[in-house]
């Protein structure tokens, strides 16, 4: 998208769209100085995508390589899928900042860098043997060097701070010099910090100054150098009101909606693991909307909690990431049994066992429609976007409830911290799905716990209500009944149920969102890989080619016209950050021949990475289709790169990113 | 619970329809009997009665009792108990686990449902071997015993089911025995308390363990090896022949002789159910040297988990509408007007 179509600020005064990444030490505050320039940006009226790139140590050893943080932004006067290919500008606050980010860089780029930190102590632990900033190696760049230390240091004197606590005052310099370049106003982040540090008015006051210097800067610096205001249109969007999302608040958001849709409080089951925390911190604040949270002793106890609300009669909700997602696989399985309604968010991340933490991946697929014992079918849904994360949290809820089952909700680390203007819905405009108790015998005078009703779904019968005293177990049930039953024909009975109960969940028809219904190549997708298809697709169509993008959302069951519709494409493409799991289910449930094209660096697709893929079907390229995205030599060393502390708020108390540390 | 209404019930409505599985002549047939017993006599309503238990041979407990149940997975019952209880903390929860279940596979969730306080009773059946598996030796087995998976006899130390309860911040730590006819009234106790009670049930494995609790748990002439403690009385046992005396010197617990009733004169002391100290030393207390204690170790009881999260639930949500649009809408927020900006 953005990036390449995009002239760089040097060359253009309106560019479309431009992606800045802002890359510093994990303690330089860049994840913070990222998420207030997207509010600003957000409010300037463009449309937006971040990406948030940081390490899994919390205080990595200041000045190293696996230490730097980053946070990248696209935004444009145009619809913005992704976080951008390659950077337009590159703020570095030191030398390992440079190092780890520069081959991301589109040549000729800006680099604004800050010589104050590039010492030799400094070059020396980023392993650079000359400073780049004066042996020319930066050549192909556009480089705008300067001492962004002692100006912050200088700007903030009047407040008599400390060196240390002054120069924790460069990230809003910097903040101020891009606010500059964007030509963004400064108010809101004046009123942020007031409100942020309203119990430390000096800092608050240290800050803004440092803020107006960057700002200032701007203004007054030589403007024949690389440094120029750059301004980007609004991007025209529907009427409303917009505010920022990322994918955990939009999750946790949408489960409230959903339990409120149900007409049910909701009960959280939840133990701390990178990157899914976020939804149990957002919902431990919102205990007026009914919501009982419960921080468990494991992530067994965090599902088995929440069984025991459903069955109490509560919208039972547990969340993880793929480790703790398998640790709950047999209480699942419970919940299948028993046929108990449950919402279970699987926050994926690079694996397998601890993996990458806070690296993205979509390698949970097999897991969440295959990976239990016995024959365990369970409704799979997956969200495309922050934002989307919202309406498929309410969908799982749905599911759950008018059919009596665990669901799960799929998202991945890039959707849980990638933020993205949000248009506020509505809440009265989503259809209500009340959930329905038994409140009497329900076959003459008898009591039939496992009788199922049109959709397969057996009654909820909350304990404590009269007469209705029943005994669920994990153990096979009887038809109708639910008592122990291991007799070979009743175990055929209520396996075929069960599975039919899934399958019969109502899907809506698979759409396409790009191109036609037929033609030469349909790629598609799921999950948080549809801005980078949906550009790269976009793309290829403006070029000619006859391509589609279709994004999946219900993984398991498929929509029903989802075969039909890909075997009316000559061929079958298939992105996906993992091995190729959803294209063996593809492969499997209509017999097509999909392809496969896999990527698993722990970061997201480019979209230059999908056009060349997409470009080949139609370059007359023999043997030529998708295959995998080569690994970037160049960048390996960004595997074992980190950052901050990952929230936007950069606040000093360390939190674990490791399961169960 | 808020305060319940008592029902007036049989041992029969309390019996399912259900044909009992345990082995003939297991402990467990008593147990049953003995809740079944109990719970008319605290006016237990079975609608608003749940059984909850993990897996194994007293986890089958819950489909034998004509109230609401849920066998649940291997050790993971506290858990399921825990949301139960968050979710409908009027609910009146009876656990059921054994050694296995609960000190083994489940060790890490009866700590906490302990350490939380979280008001339901938990009945520990503790046999001391893996029956529902055919007999591999238990975590509370004692060392060398034999079994399928230990031929040559078993080398780790067991687990003292009462002393880990006290050791995980449980407020009430009881013990009985299968067959005992002053189960009920120790089961009572537990359903009194209010918080996490903890019952330790020693019960015969008449199949893969038999009779290793015999002499202090046969149902005739154990009786001198049985201290039943009782809150304001003197710790005898043996007919009153014996006592318990504390040793300030040591600070140990020691068996004294009784001479003529006179248990003041031997230093015999009096049982104080909230005494921390003193039921550390009596889940400590080995058999042999010293009789078992059972009955109600300690009772000491303090808020509840689930009165502190309800209540914080409402100090948090006092004054605070539930407005769902209004918090979608929260934060730095923009508007797009429809004139200003049309769609190209």
């Amino acid at each position: 998208m953005a990036s390449q179509a995009a002239a760089t600020p040097r060359e253009a005064d309106s560019p479309d769209a431009v992606v800045v990444r802002f890359a510093g030490d994990s303690g330089d505050g860049m994840q913070l100085t990222g998420g207030q320039f997207t509010l600003s940006t957000a409010l300037a009226g463009n449309d937006l995508a971040t990406f948030p790139d940081f390490p899994a140590e919390i205080r990595a050893p200041q000045g190293t390589l696996f230490g730097v943080s980053a946070f990248q932004i696209n935004f444009g006067s145009r619809e913005i899928n992704t976080a951008g290919d390659a950077p337009d500008v590159l703020v570095a606050m030191n030398p390992a900042a440079l190092k780890v980010n520069l081959a991301a860089l589109k040549p000729g780029g800006l680099i604004i860098a800050d010589t104050g930190e590039f010492t030799k102590r400094n070059l020396d632990k980023a392993k650079y043997e000359a400073n780049p900033l004066e042996d020319g190696s930066l050549a192909k760049y556009d480089l705008l060097a300067f001492d962004i230390s002692a100006l912050t240091i200088e700007a903030v004197k009047p407040f008599g701070l400390g060196n240390k606590d002054a120069l924790r005052c460069k990230n809003m310099w910097t903040l101020g010099l891009a606010l500059w370049m964007f030509d963004r106003p400064r108010e809101p982040l004046h009123d942020w910090l007031r409100q942020k540090f309203r119990n430390k008015p000096e800092i608050a006051d240290a800050n803004i100054a440092a803020l107006d210097a960057g700002h200032a800067y701007g203004e007054t610096a030589e403007l024949s150098g690389p440094l120029k205001q750059v301004h980007v249109d609004p991007v025209p969007s529907e009427p409303g009101l917009y505010r920022t999302i990322t994918g955990a608040e939009a999750v946790s958001l949408g489960l409230v909606a959903g339990a409120q849709l149900a007409e049910l409080p909701m009960f959280f089951g939840g133990y701390p693991i990178t990157p899914a925390s976020a939804i149990l911190h957002h919902l431990a604040r919102l205990k007026e909307f009914g919501v009982t949270t419960f921080q468990a002793e494991d992530e067994i106890a965090a599902i088995c909690a929440a069984i025991g609300a459903s069955y109490a009669g509560s919208l039972g909700v547990t969340s993880s990431s793929g480790p703790g997602i398998a640790l709950k696989g047999e209480a699942m399985g419970l919940a299948i049994m028993t046929e108990l309604p449950l919402v279970i968010v699987n926050s994926q991340r690079g694996g397998p066992s601890t993996g990458l933490p806070t690296k993205t991946e979509q390698s949970d697929l097999y897991q969440a429609v295959y990976g239990r014992n016995g024959d365990a079918p369970m409704p799979v849904i997956a969200a495309r976007s922050p934002g989307d994360a919202f309406d498929c949290a309410i969908e799982a809820c749905r599911i759950a409830v008018e059919y009596m089952t665990p669901v799960m909700l799929l998202t991945d680390g890039y959707i849980a911290n990638a933020a993205e203007p949000w248009k506020v819905p509505d809440p009265a405009a989503y259809a209500r799905f009340p959930a329905t108790f038994l409140a009497e015998k329900n076959a003459g005078d008898t009591l039939l716990p496992y009788k199922r009703d049109a959709k397969g779904a057996r009654p909820w019968i909350k304990p404590g209500t009269p007469g209705l005293m029943h005994r669920i177990g994990g153990i096979e049930k009887a038809v109708d009944t639910g008592h122990i039953d291991y007799s070979p024909d009743n175990h055929q009975a209520m396996t075929d149920a069960r599975k039919d109960k899934v399958l019969g969940v109502t899907v809506p028809d698979q759409d396409v969102c790009l191109g036609g219904e037929s033609g030469r190549l349909a790629v598609v997708g799921w999950g948080s890989t549809f801005g980078p298809i949906h550009q790269a697709v976009g793309r290829a169509r403006r070029k000619g080619h006859d391509v589609s993008h279709v994004h999946v959302r219900h993984i398991w069951p498929l929509p029903a016209n989802l075969g039909a519709l890909l075997k009316r494409f000559d061929k079958v493409l298939v992105p996906e950050m993992n091995t190729g799991q959803f294209k063996t289910v593809l492969r499997d449930q209509f017999l097509i021949d999909a392809e496969p094209l896999t990527k698993t660096s722990g970061q997201p697709f480019q979209i230059a990475e999908l056009e060349e893929a997409i470009g080949k079907y139609f370059d007359g390229i023999a043997d030529n289709e998708g295959g995998q995205v080569p690994v970037n030599e160049e960048q390996l060393p960004h595997l074992e790169s980190g950052h901050d502390d990952g929230s936007l708020n950069a606040k000093a108390s360390p939190q674990s990113q490791e399961h169960g540390s | 619970m808020n305060a319940p209404v008592k029902i007036e019930t049989t041992l029969k409505d309390w019996e399912t329809d259900q044909e009992v599985r345990w082995c003939p002549g297991c402990g467990d047939y008593a147990i049953l009997k003995a809740v079944q017993r109990t719970l008319p006599q605290i006016g237990a309503d079975p609608a608003n009665t749940v059984f909850i238990s993990g897996i194994g041979c007293s986890s089958r407990f819950p489909y034998y009792m004509e109230s609401y149940g849920f066998h649940t997975i291997h050790g993971r019952a506290p858990a399921v108990a825990t949301g139960v209880k968050l979710a409908n903390p009027d609910l009146d929860i009876w656990l059921v686990t054994g050694d296995g279940d609960g000190l083994s596979i489940g060790g890490n969730h009866l700590m906490h449902v302990l350490r939380r306080n979280v008001n339901m009773q938990i009945m520990l059946f503790n046999n001391e071997i893996y029956g529902l598996t055919k007999g591999q030796y238990s975590p509370t087995s004692r060392e060398g015993t034999k079994s399928p998976s230990t031929p040559l006899g078993s080398y780790d130390h067991p687990a003292r089911p009462a002393a880990f309860a006290l050791g995980s911040g449980a407020r009430f730590v009881a013990r009985g025995f299968d067959v005992s006819k002053k189960l009920p009234e120790v089961l009572k106790a537990a359903h009194a308390h209010q918080g996490a009670a903890f019952i330790e049930i020693f019960q015969n494995c008449i199949v893969y363990n038999k009779d290793v609790f015999e002499d202090f748990a046969a149902p005739k002439g154990a009786e001198a090896q049985q201290l039943w403690l009782e809150h304001g009385e003197p710790m005898l046992f043996a007919g009153g022949t014996r006592g318990i005396t504390l040793n300030r010197d040591k600070l140990c617990l020691e068996v004294v002789d009784v001479v003529d009733g006179d248990w003041q004169a031997a230093g015999v002391i009096v049982h104080d159910a909230a005494n921390r100290s003193i039921a550390h030393m009596l889940v400590e207390m080995p058999f042999g040297p010293f009789p078992m204690a059972l009955g109600v170790l300690y009772d000491d009881p303090r808020p509840t988990f689930e009165t502190a999260v309800i209540e914080e639930r409402a100090q948090a949500s006092a004054g605070k509408e539930a407005d769902l649009a209004r918090l979608l809408g929260k934060g730095q927020t923009w508007t797009v007007s429809g004139t200003a900006q049309d769609p190209v």
